[in-house]
């Protein structure tokens, strides 16, 4: 069997946090939407969580880690806006 | 009433003690293995304020503790993955202790096992296709315009020729995305990204995930490697990933 590791397109660091070199809205897409669901004791319903939504807002905060709360609010509304108009 | 929850990674079998000895959880918690005959829940202890569900609720709007989480997980899972089959769990799935997650492995084995078959010897691959901009722009020019009407009349034709770069972008990432599928055991779509988020301004057209064969993922680079001078479109693949995207108990 040959092993992932080996494919090149994409490198992998070994690292501590070598998985740093994953794009957060790329690995959101995969934990929020993705993954075994259980049922947990403390009854947390992330599909009740407008995902979408978070996963942009969380972007926008990592890429732009040094704006002010007020410009990254507006950016982040604005995203939403254009989500909700529609290429959903 | 316990300060501390117990958090669940992901589950596996036959779990390495020396893998895990070591990692690091959510909140820096070191990780450790619960199991049950061959299953192995791999978990962290967690902060039970953290994640009560009120709290989680408000903790979900912090783009930070989110993101950190995120991460955090994925490290765990990534790690495991690499030696082991690994079923990844969503995210943030807690219980009250461990004796709890003894109970759930041992009332969902033949669902653990079920996903753990289906995903063995094979791994996840993302697919990005963005339309390339520029492209053939023959008739573009850079004479003024005589007059409104000639503006409005190349300005219609530079947005016509837009649309059907895009639309020929589409076919082209259609294609690939049927020799990709032959490839695979199974594909999933994620939603497209706009430019905010994909960080660059080129349209998206195809953002899908694929579950491979490892032994195919040579075909899956030379394919991808085959399109690098493609006029009208530009492929991104990402992975190997833990098969996160095909990991649901009922596929």
């Amino acid at each position: 069997m040959s092993e992932p590791e080996s494919f090149e397109l994409t490198p992998r660091s070994t690292s501590l946090f070598g998985d740093e070199e994953v794009a957060l809205v790329d690995l959101l897409d995969r934990l929020l939407a993705g993954g075994v669901v259980l049922v947990g004791d403390l009854t947390i319903s992330l599909a009740g969580v407008d995902l979408v939504r978070i996963s942009l807002r969380a972007l926008i905060t990592s890429i732009a880690p040094v704006e002010r709360p007020g410009t990254l609010a507006a950016r982040a509304e604005r995203a939403d806006r254009e989500l909700e108009a529609g290429d959903g | 009433m316990s300060d501390t929850l117990t958090y669940v990674y992901a589950i596996a079998r036959d779990v390495d003690p020396a893998v895990v000895r070591g990692l690091g959880g959510v909140g820096g918690r070191p990780v450790r293995v619960v199991a049950v005959g061959r299953l192995g829940a791999v978990v962290s202890d967690a902060d039970r304020a953290e994640f009560e569900e009120r709290a989680l609720e408000e903790r979900l709007e912090d783009l930070e503790w989110l993101a950190a989480t995120a991460r955090a997980h994925h490290h765990v899972v990534d790690t495991l993955g690499r030696d082991h089959l690994v079923a990844p769990l969503a995210l943030a799935t807690v219980y009250f202790d461990d004796d709890r997650v003894r109970a759930v492995l041992d009332e969902g084995r033949a669902t653990f096992d079920a996903v753990l078959d289906r995903l063995a010897g094979r791994a996840e691959f993302g697919l990005k296709v963005y339309a390339r901009k520029g492209g053939r722009s023959s008739t573009a020019t850079t004479e003024r315009a005589a007059s409104g009407a000639e503006y409005l009349r190349r300005r219609r034709q530079a947005l016509r020729e837009g649309d059907s770069a895009l639309d020929e972008a589409r076919e082209a990432a259609e294609q690939v995305d049927t020799a990709v599928t032959e490839l695979a055991a199974a594909s999933r779509s994620h939603r497209l990204q706009d430019a905010t988020l994909s960080g660059t301004s080129e349209p998206m057209v195809l953002n899908r995930a694929y579950l491979v064969p490892v032994e195919r993922a040579g075909e899956l680079a030379a394919l991808v490697g085959s399109l690098a001078e493609h006029p009208r479109i530009r492929v991104e693949v990402t992975g190997p990933w833990v098969p996160y995207s095909f990991a649901q108990a009922d596929p």
